[in-house]
């Protein structure tokens, strides 16, 4: 129970953490945001008072009159509530009707691309680093290339080969506009479609570092005594295999999810940037290009807290797998 | 056993006493040099493939820019294939993409190596001091450690680019906002191999002996982290390569600056894509992937010094395979 407590309890302070790096961005960083949008509203030729610029603080809720710590306090009873302001390039639409519009998008892009990721790496990593020194093992290291090539670049080859080049998938968006979104088959069946090269580029690009990861450790749990014993018992590879080497192997894989959901979420924003997917990534770069500030913002802090709570999730599970973390407390 | 025979035969215990004192300083060195080979990578084909990338790629971001001519010069032949004149073809506006190519490359290797500077040190400060002290400082340093890993690094620094003003995005700001968010998962390893280091005898011996804090994690602890550490740099290196290479693929990158990524940036927003114009955007890609794939290659081969058990598999199929030809040379004979 102490383990759970204890995860739980450094979830919380990374929680805190996140809304208060949010909080503090746009104060400690040199460019204030009402003086780039007045500047911009210059450049258009508007004419910038006081008054327009009072406007400006009172719309972007950057009223600066009020000492650091109370805003801080309104900043976290805002958030709190889910009140993450009004977005100014959707305006009037809700920071938060924004998020939510588009979340479901990346959630299951990025979730489908995942799972189907490490499932497929985890297996193979598992299958190479069992017998390690055949013809197949060897070919592990040219793995890395995929785990060194941009994701937006992969993405920008496959458009080139399936939608410019052989005309198989569409190259832009995330459904057919002309049907409407909702639960019916066709738009489905065209959600499926435009999301298969988003999809497969996240998988292409994701899927060297589980093979990796599991065979390095595969081959570090060949050593093991008790696969010897396993062994000397007189079980059958393949169990020896399943149940004693890939079981034991597997544990840092989940261990690592943080650190590789991390880059597959960096992946997927760009990603959707390529193909104008209608999730959040892509909502994350409209708004940094409209200096949409609260979206900004907005959209940040969700993305933190869905990252938070996949590693909680995982961390939980972990608990429940391996024994030993719980006992180490 | 030539304490016998020199009184038996004289004449051969001078040559063994010549070939003992030839044999004498290279007799020594193997030793030195074993030690030192336990710390060097052994040789592999990968290794040299990995090397052969690396060493290439930065030779050719040092060399190239000098004759490659401007990178921005514009011509009027646009968007041209690869020919004798322009041996990667021309962008939109008739500029050298080879030599686009070669500066975008040097710039792309400074930034890798100035934010795989930073990180590393970073990741030092945070993973080695904190589990050497002990105590508060480690809870504290290992906390903002794992803060800072579940945070996710490019939607941070996205957030970040876009409040700084495009004017003041320089490469230095751009290179520490890179470290700041992609150390800690370095730090969580250093601190786990400090963990084990400090509680050996020698650290507790040269404590007890009256050593400093700062000697003893220099001299003691981080000799025996340099593989981690060198392991941590190359993946450092590789991060950062392509976390600003998506920035400036963004648009979000320093401003002035020619990297990989901003090459990808004018290709795809050229229209490189539905004009067909692969010599564009597929080079840059190709570039990072292939440098990146060289650094995880050497990665692999310091991996075999901080993990031995991977050596151990390769050296025992290097044994087998040794032992199954001599039985088939024996069969044969």
């Amino acid at each position: 129970m102490r383990y759970f407590a204890r995860k739980i309890g450094f979830y919380v302070i990374a929680l805190w953490a996140a809304l208060t790096i949010n909080f503090l961005i746009p104060r400690l960083l040199p460019g204030n945001p009402v003086d780039i949008l007045l500047a911009k509203l210059q450049q258009r030729g508007g004419i910038v008072t006081p008054a327009t610029r009072k406007a400006y603080e009172l719309l972007l809720g950057g009223d600066t009159s009020d000492p650091l710590i109370v805003q801080y306090w309104n900043y976290l009873v805002h958030v709190a509530q889910g009140d993450l302001g009004v977005s100014v390039s959707y305006f009037p639409a809700k920071v938060s009707d924004v998020i939510a519009s588009s979340l479901p998008w990346t959630i299951t892009l990025v979730g489908i691309a995942t799972v189907i990721a490490a499932v497929i790496g985890v297996a193979l990593g598992a299958f190479v680093g069992w017998k390690p020194g055949t013809w197949l093992d060897s070919f592990v290291p040219a793995t890395t290339l995929l785990a060194a090539v941009p994701y937006f670049w992969l993405a920008l080859i496959l458009v080139y080969l399936f939608a410019t080049t052989w005309h198989l998938f569409p190259s832009q968006g995330g459904y057919d506009v002309t049907l409407d979104p909702g639960w019916s088959p066709e738009f489905i069946g065209s959600a499926i479609r435009y999301g298969t090269l988003p999809a497969l580029t996240i998988v292409i690009a994701s899927i060297g570092g589980w093979l990796l990861g599991m065979r390095n450790m595969m081959v570090s749990t060949l050593s093991e005594d008790y696969i010897l014993t396993a062994r000397a018992k007189g079980l059958t590879e393949g169990r020896i295999m399943r149940n004693y080497a890939a079981r034991n192997a597997v544990l840092p894989s989940v261990a690592g999810f943080a650190i590789s959901l991390g880059f597959v979420v960096a992946g997927s924003i760009v990603t959707e940037q390529v193909f104008s997917y209608p999730g959040i990534g892509s909502k994350l770069l409209s708004a940094v290009t409209n200096n949409d500030y609260a979206l900004m913002q907005g959209i940040f802090l969700f993305i933190t807290l869905a990252v938070l709570g996949a590693n909680l999730i995982v961390d939980l599970l972990y608990g429940l797998i391996d024994p030993r973390t719980r006992a180490r407390g | 056993m030539t304490n016998i025979d020199t009184l038996t035969e004289p004449a051969v215990d001078q040559t063994t006493v010549a070939i003992a004192t030839a044999g004498r300083p290279s007799e020594k060195s193997p030793r030195e040099r074993s030690r030192w080979r336990s710390m060097l990578p052994s040789m592999t084909p990968w290794l040299a493939v990995g090397l052969v990338l690396v060493v290439g790629i930065i030779l050719f971001g040092l060399i190239t820019p000098f004759f490659a001519g401007d990178p921005n010069a514009i011509r009027d032949s646009g968007l041209m294939p690869p020919s004798a004149a322009n041996i990667l073809g021309t962008t939109q506006t008739g500029q050298d993409v080879f030599a686009q190519l070669a500066t975008a490359t040097r710039g792309s290797l400074t930034i890798g190596f100035l934010v795989g500077i930073l990180a590393t040190a970073l990741s030092a400060l945070f993973g080695i001091l904190g589990s050497y002290l002990g105590g508060f400082a480690d809870e504290a340093f290992s906390l903002f450690s794992n803060v800072f890993l579940v945070i996710p690094g490019l939607p941070l620094v996205i957030v970040i680019s876009g409040f700084v003003p495009q004017q003041s995005r320089g490469l230095w700001t751009i290179a520490v906002v890179l470290a700041i968010t992609s150390w800690a998962a370095s730090a969580r390893v250093l601190r786990a191999q400090t963990l084990s280091l400090r509680s050996r005898d020698y650290v507790a011996a040269s404590k007890v002996a009256g050593e400093k804090a700062w000697r003893v994690i220099t001299v003691e602890i981080l000799p025996n982290l340099l593989p981690v550490l060198a392991s941590q740099f190359v993946f450092a290196v590789i991060a950062a390569i392509l976390g600003e290479a998506g920035l400036s693929f963004l648009g979000l990158g320093a401003s002035n600056s020619s990297t990989l990524g901003t090459m990808l940036f004018y290709a795809q927003n050229g229209f490189a894509l539905s004009l067909g114009a692969w010599w564009w955007f597929v080079p840059p890609g190709l570039m990072i992937a292939l440098f990146g794939m060289g650094l995880s290659l050497i990665n692999f081969s310091i991996d075999e010094i901080i993990n031995p058990k991977l050596k151990n598999v390769r050296l025992h199929r290097k044994r087998a395979k040794a032992a199954r030809k001599l039985d088939r040379g024996k069969a044969a004979a």
